[in-house]
């Protein structure tokens, strides 16, 4: 029996670049295949190819052992290919079953839209997702995993031979990727062929039966998942060896930075904890647990309730950022499009943003100092640039991270707070960074280090804080811990030991945004 | 969802349902306050209730409300049309300087104008779909352009009423049992549109492209197909205004018809027509016209001091739609305060 879906010698160019190149693959009918690859490896555009959205340049497409064109959209519907798409494409006016119909709407007898029959079916779908929405209902206002939910049922309307994730579970709880991944397991025994893209190696080694990377546009390996570590992945994906997590031993000075019961009434109580020069102090815990609110009263964005802060045994009291950027700490936010940087403006623009007043007291900007500057702190972060005019919108995710950490490495800090560091950036990006974050740690800074990787925490804290709830459940010095302690102090059981809780991979609960849906229920 | 909706405290649900009820449905709000409006004014100004002055007013809206249909399909794709004022004007003049000359019979030349102003549509949307000129800029080179040439073709001069055949005016002053014959015309284009809208893929693929383009082309509707045809049923539809308009006014002028896109946008604005695109009804929108004449008319009949007028025609125009604003803001909220699954 031939395969579902074979790929022979697909190439796509944009313009100067290949974005794929001679890729030939195939995949199976009942299978799981996950699709590897750092960003621009070209998964994405096999998606989009796969979608009738890109037209390959070269090459064939065998559907079920016929060559197949897939020219548009529409034809992908016609032959049964349905893809989910990274980010929700829907339509937030219309209603939750138009969105799954719209394409191609049930027709009365005069040919006119049957919103009736339109609602029945949309109904009956999300019943075999085993799903309570409100067909009737408009999109705008969901959460992203409602509308992922609809994205699948969607893709399910048109009873697929071939179903597409494209990294489905970016902006999934916990619990809601748990559900998709039954979703997932139930339409692979039915028979349909599933490609699931993802960048979240535990994820692959759940869910798929066997994996394929990308690298650069071209195939790399197809293997069964099982046969594969992830050393192994993260090398075909990085094309060479990687030594994960580099962290030199820490040389550490005096205190510079000392919590003692801080608090803010409804986001932290009673934290205490002391940053040392030379030290990264890792923070850990669920999303919610408190650390982000933590960093920002650290840092002059709101008020402690209670408690006190003090900066070389000196108590201080930030009433804005610019005060705590004065006194020497700097906070490197999470969302770095939203809080970190100016997209349209310039490498050196944005590294030299928050001192401008301070270098140039009289009025004038001068280009040319701003160069310097900038040229110093791109070389040293060892940012891939064509040059410090560069707008930072062109840089890759990684990138644009070392431009953010440049800009407050500028601000000369004594403390730098850095929140999900490596979210959403490759492998290679990831070691780079946490490279720059070791060296700065051994020229002496204090840092804190907020992240939701657990291995990252492990691997480039010295010491380990908790939180749970808005409480510090442990302090764990880096000899001692492990991701089982770890996990349970984050998980509010403190003191106990032994096995995590059955089920549920310690790494899952932890490496998730807040689901939106939840955080509504409870408002 | 029913269940938890039922367990909360009468009071302010009964009240926050009755305020979302009514901001569900803009035409219901918008009928109400009409009536309202017409009971204070009818009280008021006793002139207002008389056959003449409710048939001159409403004639005028159904002219407005022709060509806001058309606006609000371009405003549901997330564009938007700033020429029906001089498609209107144009096609007005054309028309009556073919009558006046006799050059084709009455029906034939109220075609032309059609005809004309399906042109000027279609050349708004090949100019912004195929050129990919943002609507606002393109039409506001063709608002110019096609009242460029209302002036090329009047060459200094108008029509009088006396130049035109007997009898050019009386539709104007028609009805049907008692209804104004451009009401019922108007009412016939918003049921039509109207049902094209909700029961066609052509209809619902105006809302998609309006709603989010991007998700559009990924299912595979043709965006600019569908823009295009959007500009084009608008120009249509300005052409029949401007047949109307001329009918109506009897006398015509090269600048006949100037400022009335800003009437027909806020009519489909204040009719619940989403400025960014996506949302909305052609029966907001007529009704939406409707009430802006009967604001109009009634300003004049209370005596409103001359210089205020559009001062306070404009500041209606912004209480309702930020009301509007205001209410789907709440719903919203409580939308999300009420649990969804």
């Amino acid at each position: 029996m031939p395969p579902r879906i074979e790929l022979r010698g697909i190439s796509k160019r944009f313009g100067a670049t290949a974005a794929l190149t001679d890729v030939s693959m195939d995949l199976r009918a009942g299978e799981i295949l996950a699709l590897v690859g750092e960003n621009g490896a070209g998964k994405s555009t096999l998606v989009k190819i796969l979608a009738g959205v890109h037209a390959p340049d070269s090459g064939t497409i065998l559907l079920d052992g016929v060559a197949t064109q897939i020219g548009d959209p529409a034809s992908a519907r016609a032959h049964r290919v349905a893809v989910v798409h990274q980010e929700p494409r829907l339509f937030p006016d219309l209603s939750v079953a138009e969105n799954v119909f719209l394409a191609d709407p049930p027709k009365g007898r005069f040919g006119e839209i049957s919103w009736r029959e339109m609602r029945r079916a949309a109904a009956k779908l999300f019943e075999q997702l085993d799903v309570r929405l409100d067909v009737s209902a408009p999109v705008r206002g969901l959460s992203m995993a409602d509308q992922q939910l609809i994205e699948i049922a969607k893709a399910l309307s048109v009873d697929a031979r071939v179903l597409v994730l494209d990294e489905p579970t970016a902006s999934l709880s916990a619990h809601e990727v748990e559900r998709l991944f039954a979703i997932v397991r139930r339409t692979r025994d039915s028979g349909v062929a599933v490609l699931f893209v993802s960048h979240r190696l535990d994820e692959v080694f759940r869910l798929s039966d066997r994996a394929t990377v990308f690298r650069d546009g071209r195939h790399v390996i197809t293997e069964v998942t099982r046969n594969l570590t992830t050393a192994d992945l993260v090398r075909h994906m990085v094309g060479r060896a990687v030594t994960l997590f580099p962290k030199a031993d820490a040389v550490v000075g005096e205190v510079l930075l000392e919590v003692r019961g801080l608090t803010r009434a409804g986001e932290f109580s009673d934290v205490s904890f002391t940053v040392r020069s030379g030290e990264i102090l890792g923070l850990a815990g669920l999303v919610g647990a408190g650390r982000t609110e933590i960093a920002r009263v650290l840092f002059g964005i709101s008020r402690p309730t209670a408690g006190e802060v003090l900066l070389d045994g000196r108590p201080v009291h930030f009433g804005t950022p610019s005060a705590a950027l004065r006194a020497g700490i700097a906070y490197v936010p999470e969302d770095r499009h939203q809080d970190g940087l100016v997209l349209d403006f310039s490498i050196s623009d944005n590294i030299t943003l928050p001192i401008l007043a301070r270098m140039f007291p009289r009025l004038f900007v001068r280009a040319s100092t701003e160069r310097r500057l900038a040229q110093g702190y791109t070389e040293q972060l060892r940012v891939r640039m064509t040059g410090v005019d560069q707008l930072v919108q062109a840089l890759s995710g990684g990138n644009q991270q070392k431009v953010v950490i440049a800009k407050w490495l500028a601000t000369s800090p004594r403390v730098l707070i850095l929140d999900e560091p490596t979210r959403g950036v490759d492998i290679g990006a990831k070691v780079e960074v946490h490279r720059i974050v070791s060296d700065l740690a051994t020229s002496g800074l204090g840092i804190i280090l907020i992240s939701s990787d657990l291995p990252e925490v492990l691997a480039m804290s010295d010491r380990i804080l908790v939180l749970h709830e808005g409480r510090v459940t442990a302090e764990i010095a880096r000899r001692d811990a492990t991701e089982e302690r770890v996990m349970f102090a984050a998980t509010g059981q403190v003191g106990a030991s032994g096995d995590a809780e059955p089920g549920l991979p310690p790494f899952a609960a932890m490496s998730r945004p807040a689901a939106s849906s939840e955080a509504t229920d409870v408002r | 969802m029913s269940a938890e909706v039922s367990v909360r405290p009468a009071g302010p649900g009964m009240a926050s349902r009755f305020v979302g009820m009514l901001g569900r449905s803009r035409e219901l709000t918008l009928g109400g306050v009409i009536v309202l409006i017409c009971a204070v004014v009818a009280i008021q100004a006793p002139h207002f209730l008389s056959i003449s002055n409710l048939s001159q007013v409403t004639t005028l809206a159904a002219i407005i409300a022709i060509a806001a249909v058309g606006e609000s399909l371009v405003i549901m794709t997330k564009n938007i049309d700033l020429s029906v004022e001089s498609t209107i004007g144009l096609v007005a003049f054309v028309v009556a300087d073919i009558l006046r000359q006799k050059a084709l019979p009455g029906p034939a030349a109220w075609a032309a104008g059609i005809g004309l102003g399906l042109v000027l549509g279609m050349a708004n949307g090949a100019i912004i779909t195929l050129f990919r000129v943002p609507s606002l800029v393109a039409t506001l080179g063709t608002l110019s352009i096609f009242r460029g040439l209302d002036f090329f073709v009047a060459g200094g001069h108008e029509v009088n009423l006396a130049d035109l055949p007997p009898g050019y005016s009386d539709a104007a002053t028609q009805s049907i049992f008692g209804v104004p014959l451009f009401v019922i015309l108007a009412i016939i284009v918003v049921v039509v549109a109207a049902l094209v809208m909700r029961l066609t893929p052509f209809g619902r693929q105006i809302y998609a492209v309006g709603s989010n383009a991007e998700a559009a082309l990924i299912i595979g509707i043709r965006s600019r197909l569908v823009v295009f045809l959007a500009f084009a049923i608008c120009g249509l539809l300005a052409g029949v205004a401007g047949v109307l308009w001329g009918m109506e006014f009897g006398t015509i002028y090269a600048t006949s018809a100037t400022n009335v896109s800003l009437q027909v946008i806020a009519a489909a604005v204040v009719g619940g027509v989403a400025i960014a695109g996506g949302a909305g009804t052609v029966v907001g929108a007529a009704v939406g016209a409707l009430f802006l004449g009967l604001i109009n008319n009634s300003l004049l009949l209370l005596q409103m001091p001359q210089e205020l007028l559009q001062v306070i025609y404009g500041a209606v125009i912004l209480v309702a739609v930020s009301a509007d604003a205001l209410i789907q803001r709440r719903e919203q909220r409580l939308a999300a305060q009420g649990a969804i699954r």
